[in-house]
């Protein structure tokens, strides 16, 4: 079980009360009219799956139900660092 | 134009937003999600000690609002309604007689009110509150129970993956969170006193969950 740090929270809290809801950084075309096929179907489907680092999103979904981004490495599954949306990593792969 | 000063607060409320008396009013008896299991009956056939006593807190008013803690004019006019300010820091309440508040996320509260003065307390929300904001009356979807005694602390770590150790679960600290595979808003009322929002739908599933697990104690319902 992890136990994660809710940044709106503050405090530490059990994996059950989150969920993860994938890659995070995702930006939605600003023109999506003007897309191609590909770009588009890109941007809906395709997604990291690094071994190593990976910036998620999570929501703590039992408690303040707010969106939060967190690094974690997935495979020690070490928690790097969580930050709020709007927030950019400071804990990236080389 | 109607003059608004004449108006009763249902017509003035109704020129605000969509929002209705819920309660018909102290004559129709209401009955909340546990009315079933008659809990007055077992306050007065029950055991009288045990390391648990259960009460329902029930036919309060919830409502829900949402609105900007950085917006001072807003604060100001919470502190107005309710007599008491909204508070701010994550996972703590306030309280001011039978009005209590909650903290439930950055920008989201929880007030408990007395039943019958629920859409009074709604309504003066509508006459104070500036800007963009939400206040919701989420009465009949909750109830509360309230755990007190010397081992309540013990049912609740049955329950919920939360730590309620006192050095870190402080008088007043409230979390939302899963509880019995359901989930519940609780709040630390007193030295051993705990207080649970759960929802409507899962109330007979908690009460029989907290007659399970409080039976090695004694449980004895106060009503
Ligand atoms: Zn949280």
């Amino acid at each position: 079980m992890f136990h994660i740090y809710c940044p709106h929270c503050a405090e530490y809290r059990e994996e059950e009360e989150f969920h993860a809801k994938g890659q995070a950084h995702i930006a939605r075309p600003l023109d999506p009219e003007a897309c191609s096929d590909k770009e588009w179907g890109e941007y809906l489907f395709f997604r990291k799956n690094p071994r190593g680092l990976h910036h998620e999103l999570w929501v703590h979904a039992a408690g303040c139900r707010k969106f939060f981004n967190m690094t974690r490495d997935t495979q020690t599954y070490e928690i790097k660092e969580v930050y709020k949306i709007g927030e950019q990593p400071s804990v990236v792969a080389e | 134009m109607s003059d608004l000063n004449v108006m009763t607060p249902e017509e003035s409320a109704a020129t605000k937003a969509a929002v209705m008396n819920q309660v018909p009013g102290p004559e129709v008896e209401g009955q909340s999600p546990l009315h079933h299991a008659d809990l007055e009956s077992l306050a007065q056939q029950g055991p009288k000690s045990g390391g648990v006593h259960l009460r329902e807190l029930k036919l309060l008013g919830h409502l829900t609002l949402r609105c900007n803690a950085e917006n001072a004019e807003q604060l100001a006019a919470v502190e107005r309604v309710l007599g008491v300010a909204l508070p701010l820091q994550p996972l703590t309440s306030a309280e001011n007689g039978a009005y209590s508040i909650r903290w439930m996320s950055p920008d989201e509260w929880l007030i408990l009110v007395p039943g019958l003065e629920t859409f009074d307390i709604e309504t003066r929300f509508r006459d104070e509150m500036p800007g963009h904001y939400s206040l919701v009356n989420s009465s009949g979807g909750s109830t509360v129970l309230e755990l007190s005694g010397e081992n309540a602390l013990e049912v609740l770590m049955k329950s919920t993956p939360v730590d309620l150790h006192p050095k870190v679960f402080p008088v007043g600290k409230v979390v939302s969170t899963v509880f019995a595979k359901s989930g519940a808003i609780i709040r630390r009322s007193g030295e051993q006193r705990y207080e649970l929002i759960i929802r409507r739908s899962f109330a007979d599933y908690i009460w029989l969950w907290l007659q399970d697990a409080s039976r090695e104690y004694g449980l004895v319902v106060e009503a």
